[in-house]
């Protein structure tokens, strides 16, 4: 069936079948391969993209969920003369990244978490990032990013202290 | 992984997807927020031929006070939940359980009606719902009808919605003055609970929900009844594990699960005495 999808603000009318997903549309069809998939079963976030501003995990969103809504990828963040986001900027300050497959989903849930909780602190990021793993345990200086990030200046250097948040009942 | 192939068809209305329902039968199944189905279609554990998708009824989302109880539509997404303000104030153990299901991705998509109507023993909020004895509103080709939450569960992801009826609100009480507490116990970031405990417990009210404990969500009733008739806390939560049938699985075995769910238990209940 068609779908309407606006990509990065660019509008994309596409042929698809019912069960496609919403990364494989982003990737094969619209040509934006930023967006990883990485275990393909909602669990590491590397799919993650903006449905209507909000992160979603793109590889648990069919297209035709999509269909007439807006999509905002990792390629969509930084401005057109190449300027990169703040959040990409506070990455690249901190070395917010290993191996880096993990970097695009970690950054656009990291923007999401800004839009609900505008000043998070260090356990708010380390929350507000559960549903995006690093396979290279990069944890520290992705929170480091956040934080600074957070601070208004990218390049900023705040103090973290890892804290337990694995106690989810007991907040 | 993607799912089998399937029909989709897109529902204008609750009573167009009744008739869709009706149309298509066995063969076909909502999506709402697809955060349990979808899943569960990649691995072919569902493969459902026709998908009848529920997502686009903005009109069943939403979160209303209704006298005695609060009204939250069945498209309500957990994150709308969770930042409720009516139930913030209202039902505080419902906005915190819902904070707490999959992580902020999943939150955004997932909702509590289909979260209900997917009945899976590891999920939070049907254990929650259950303690607070809350009331289903299934719409269906003769109209809408009541189910009290305690007869919706029949067994593994099986609930007394017919093939034709769509789940459409949830009626939760309001409970003033009563203490609350929800307790999930997982090992990894945003999974789901090994055992999870959520209890309300206050004037004119009783409840203790266990997620993981058995083929259903269910109640602690014999902790329930043992606070209905004075006992202790300690006393109570030593029976938490009575009436259930936890399986084992890699997280841990069925004896493991009985003493989570004791000491989960404990942990609500004296949680609950000081609040709120």
């Amino acid at each position: 069936m068609q779908v309407t999808i606006t990509v990065n603000g660019v509008e994309h009318v596409a042929d698809v079948e019912p069960r496609t997903l919403l990364v494989h549309l982003i990737r094969e069809q619209v040509g934006l391969t930023g967006t990883n998939v990485g275990c393909d079963t909602s669990s590491c976030g590397a799919c993650t993209v903006h449905l209507d501003g909000e992160a979603v995990k793109s590889c648990t969103v069919l297209a035709v969920q999509a269909d007439r809504r807006a999509v905002t990828t990792i390629e969509g963040l930084a401005a057109t003369d190449g300027t990169l986001h703040p959040m990409q900027e506070a990455f690249r300050q901190h070395h917010g990244l290993q191996c880096g497959f993990c970097t695009p989903g970690m950054v656009m849930a990291a923007v999401s978490l800004f839009v609900e909780v505008p000043a998070p602190t260090e356990r708010e990021v380390r929350e507000g990032l559960e549903g995006n793993l690093c396979r290279c345990t990069g944890y520290h200086n992705i929170v480091k990013a956040v934080l600074a990030c957070a601070s208004g200046d990218p390049a900023s250097q705040p103090a973290i202290t890892p804290v337990d948040v694995t106690a989810g009942g007991a907040r | 992984m993607i799912p089998a192939a399937f029909d989709y068809v897109r529902a204008e209305s609750a009573a167009h997807a009744v008739a869709l329902l009706g149309e298509h039968g066995e063969e076909a199944k909502l999506l709402a927020g697809g955060h349990s189905l979808l899943p569960m279609m990649k691995l072919r554990l569902a493969v459902p031929s026709v998908l009848v998708d529920v997502g686009c009824l903005v009109d069943l989302s939403y979160v209303r006070d209704a006298g005695d109880h609060v009204a939250i539509g069945a498209l309500t997404r957990h994150r709308d939940v969770e930042i409720s303000a009516l139930l913030r104030a209202e039902v505080p153990l419902l906005a915190h359980a819902a904070a707490h299901v999959g992580d902020p991705q999943v939150r955004h998509r997932g909702t509590i009606g289909g979260s209900v109507a997917h009945a899976d023993p590891a999920s939070d909020l049907p254990a929650v719902l259950l303690a607070l004895g809350a009331t289903l509103v299934a719409t269906g080709p003769a109209g809408e009808r009541e189910i009290p939450i305690g007869g919706f569960f029949t067994g593994f992801l099986e609930s007394s919605l017919a093939a034709d009826e769509l789940l459409t609100e949830i009626r939760v009480p309001k409970v003033p003055g009563a203490g609350w507490s929800f307790q999930k116990f997982n090992r990894r970031a945003q999974d789901w609970a090994i055992v999870g405990v959520a209890a309300v417990h206050g004037p004119g009210i009783t409840g203790v929900g266990l997620v993981n404990m058995g083929s259903t969500p269910l109640r602690a009733e014999a902790t329930e009844a043992a606070l209905r008739g004075g006992a202790s806390v300690a006393d109570a939560a030593a029976v938490a594990d009575e009436g259930t049938e936890p399986s084992a699985d890699l997280n841990a075995s069925e004896e493991y699960r009985r003493h989570l769910a004791r000491v989960l238990v404990r942990r609500a209940l004296d949680e609950a005495a000081g609040r709120p």
